[in-house]
């Protein structure tokens, strides 16, 4: 090719080149909340329901909002994961959501400090609503990071105790266990062998027992995650320690992390009716108030019983908190049509009525003080056990990350090869651990 | 002719080359160099797909290398794949294929038999295996127990997980088996019947006739397989999740590797960094570390190829 082809393609291709790459850098559009939620608009919502009585509980929120703002249409999309909501914020369009809702927690940090989100601190303000006073003490906590409120809570889980009652009076247990000390010995007694195996577990206790993740078992235990400098406090909170130690305790008294494993194993999914709680195959279950719809749902042979967690014996006059967190939503930095997103989320989060029909509708914890005190709140007595404990200022939470959840997963991690005996220093994994997590973090900065 | 004449003549004649290449030119330009200049780009940069990308230096690099806790166990695993894998696979593809093409009566049936399984989408053919290999109540183990084996806990343990991977690899090597027939049955007959003059043994026939005439069929397929193995992706990370419990919840915590890593693959590696975590400049570092792999073992193997001819000539 001749010289000058041959420099006039080099341009051509380092100019294509450059032009591709600025777009590829382009990010998010920017958008005021300029538009006019008085005008007939449209608006998508995704959110991450799909039982068909969760979509119906959904699609009858949303009929209700329209109701009150018959100008603004909503375009429901169902069945959506944080990965599929955070690559439609990135991208943008027509199609993509103008409100989100997420059953995670874990990753409000990452969804404010990204600015996928936009703050909705203006918005409240704009419409007098106070969060302070309008949510529960951890839902108020968890739906923002570093002051920028970017969601709300809709709806909320809280995490108690279920038992076997029927299994309880056969052991001669009387009242389900307020301490961990107690819930040791009742797990122990609770436990029947068959074989090489089990006939009835007392508890489940492995990390991979579906909810008893690390943050769940910690919550009762106050932990503080990070300092204010924002360092890992994993090494130097002792309720850390405390925490790994009863899980590690509870795993070999009952039998040794193999043999559980392999009893996990045998045992139907967490989402089926064939739940081990459901079967009588476990007898306490660490879980969040949906399980007990779907536990009477399968009409076990026993009587269910609910209770807070038991606390550490030092903390016994915390008795009745628990572990808070549950689904948020927010509006898209890139939608166009915020004023009338807006409308959306202040009508599903802060509206009493909305609120107390949905919480009716899918078993979950009302996310506003007032819907927690509604009268029209319906539920199974049982159910006010994760009524108080949303209620009780003591109830925990897992603070918000740049990074999302992935601290949790990294304690999650260390607490797969602790419990299986892979790492026995729990000290020194402490620490390592609390380093892994402070570099996540640098790294996401 | 004048120089000018010349010089014009040559410029068209350049640019119908150009023309003709263009389809290809367009192609490379979009699907291959930009990708690749720009994931060079990017793994300098700190991007999270919405604030605009910053240089960072080696800080991604050394992130990976040094301090992200999966990228070494995923490249063991990768790597494991690809050497036992890719290996088995070839093996177990030539193998049926020449049993397929020596069968007599019923070669459809057993054709449609090996086949099948690969036509089942990856996903529920998983699933299907994590049921099977289920170490509680699945009927491999329930049969093993049965006649006194110790039962392995297959995507349960660490130990067996890859293994079990394996097997589900070769349960779907329909693919290998298709390509390997055609090759046999292209051996010319002429080269069998004088090898059997000269006195030739079966382990003779196949490998101074069949091996020389299917080697650049055994190259492909171990090219493929290598590529493929590489880009693992979906079978390891449902069989770890589907083992773990973890099938089903919106908000549930993606567990890479499951159980302790076993299971992670460096394309995992990217999807975690890249579209959970947001952290586009690391996940482009190990797609770059994937990209050299996938070289330096073609190139190891083209090389070999020549080898291979030289002998089969």
């Amino acid at each position: 090719m001749p010289g000058i082809s041959r420099k006039a393609a080099l341009a051509l291709a380092a100019s294509a080149s450059l032009a591709l790459l600025a777009t590829a850098c382009t990010g998010q559009s920017s958008s005021g909340a300029d538009d006019d939620a008085s005008k007939d608009t449209t608006i998508n919502f995704w959110h991450a329901w799909s039982a068909p009585n969760e979509v119906k509980a959904v699609n009858s929120l949303i009929s209700g909002f329209e109701k009150a703002h018959p100008n603004i249409h909503v375009n429901v999309v169902a069945n959506m994961t944080d990965d599929k909501i955070n690559q439609s914020l990135r991208t943008g369009g027509d199609k993509a959501p103008d409100v989100i809702s997420s059953f995670t927690t874990n990753n409000v940090g990452k969804f404010c400090s990204s600015g996928a989100l936009v703050d909705l601190n203006p918005f409240f303000k704009k419409a007098g609503i106070d969060p302070e006073t309008t949510f529960p003490k951890a839902m108020n906590e968890y739906t923002q990071f570093d002051g920028n409120r970017c969601t709300a809570p809709l709806l909320g889980d809280a995490y108690g105790l279920y038992y076997n009652k029927t299994a309880f009076a056969k052991a001669g247990i009387k009242n389900p266990p307020k301490t961990w000390s107690e819930f040791a010995a009742d797990a122990k007694k609770l436990t029947i062998a068959q074989g090489d195996s089990y006939k009835q577990l007392g508890f489940m206790p492995d990390y991979h027992g579906w909810e008893t993740t690390t943050e769940h078992y910690f919550g009762q235990f106050s932990p503080t995650y990070f300092d204010k400098a924002g360092k890992s406090q994993l090494a130097t909170d002792p309720a850390f320690e405390a925490g790994f130690k009863l899980q590690k305790k509870l795993v070999d008294e009952l039998g040794g992390f193999r043999k559980l494993e392999t009893y996990r194993s045998k045992l139907g999914d967490e989402w089926g009716v064939k739940h081990p709680f459901h079967t009588g195959q476990v007898a306490m279950q660490l879980d969040g108030e949906w399980r007990l719809g779907m536990a009477v749902e399968a009409k076990p042979k026993f009587d269910i019983g609910v209770a807070p967690l038991p606390v550490p014996d030092d903390r016994a006059d915390q008795y009745g908190k628990g572990y808070i967190t549950g689904t948020i939503t927010g509006v898209s930095a890139a939608s166009h049509k915020q004023n009338a997103a807006w409308e959306l989320v202040k009508y599903m989060t802060t509206d009493t009525d909305a609120v107390v029909n949905f919480s009716n509708a899918i078993h979950n914890v009302p996310s506003t003080l007032a819907a927690l005190k509604s009268p029209k709140l319906k539920y199974d007595p049982r159910f006010k056990t994760f009524l108080d404990i949303a209620a009780n200022p003591n109830s925990t939470t897992s603070p918000a990350s740049i990074n999302g959840g992935v601290y949790l997963a990294t304690i999650q991690n260390f607490g797969y090869d602790y419990e299986s005996g892979k790492v026995s220093d729990l000290k020194a994994g402490l620490k390592k651990t609390a380093a892994q997590i402070d570099t996540d973090i640098a790294q996401a900065k | 002719m004048s120089t000018v004449t010349l010089a014009s003549k040559r410029r068209k004649q350049a640019l119908r080359t150009a023309a003709f290449m263009s389809p290809w030119l367009i192609g490379f330009a979009v699907f291959f160099a930009y990708p690749l200049i720009s994931t060079v780009y990017f793994s300098f940069m700190h991007y999270d797909g919405f604030k605009p990308p910053t240089w960072s230096g080696t800080k991604n690099w050394t992130y990976v290398f040094e301090h992200y806790p999966f990228f070494w166990p995923a490249l063991r695993n990768t790597l494991w794949l690809v050497l036992v894998m890719v290996t088995l696979r070839v093996l177990f593809g030539l193998g049926v294929g020449l049993l397929i093409t020596k069968i007599k009566t019923g070669t459809g049936v057993f054709r449609t038999l090996f086949y099948l399984p690969y036509l089942a989408p990856p996903v529920a053919a998983t699933m299907a295996f994590a049921f099977l290999l289920n170490p509680g109540t699945g009927p491999v183990n329930s049969i093993l127990e049965k006649v006194g084996i110790p039962a392995p806990g297959w995507f349960n343990d660490p130990t067996w997980s890859k293994p079990a991977l394996t097997l589900l690899a070769l349960w779907g090597i329909g693919d290998l088996m298709v390509i390997f027939m055609a090759a046999l049955l292209d051996v010319p007959q002429e080269q069998y019947e004088a090898a059997e003059l000269d006195g030739a043994s079966a382990w003779q026939r196949f490998r101074y006739v069949t091996l020389p005439n299917i080697s650049p069929i055994v190259m492909f397929a171990v090219v493929t397989g290598v590529i493929q193995t590489m880009q693992y992706y979906t079978q390891p990370l449902i069989a770890g999740k589907v083992a773990s419990g973890v099938i089903q919840g919106a908000g549930t915590q993606f567990e890479p590797g499951y159980p302790e890593k076993s299971t992670l693959t460096l394309p995992q590696l990217v999807y975690n960094l890249g579209f959970q975590r947001f952290d586009y400049g690391s996940a482009c570092v190990v797609a770059l570390v994937l990209f050299a792999l996938s070289m330096v073992f073609t190139a190891f193997l083209m090389r070999r190829r020549g080898g291979l001819n030289l002998a089969g000539d």
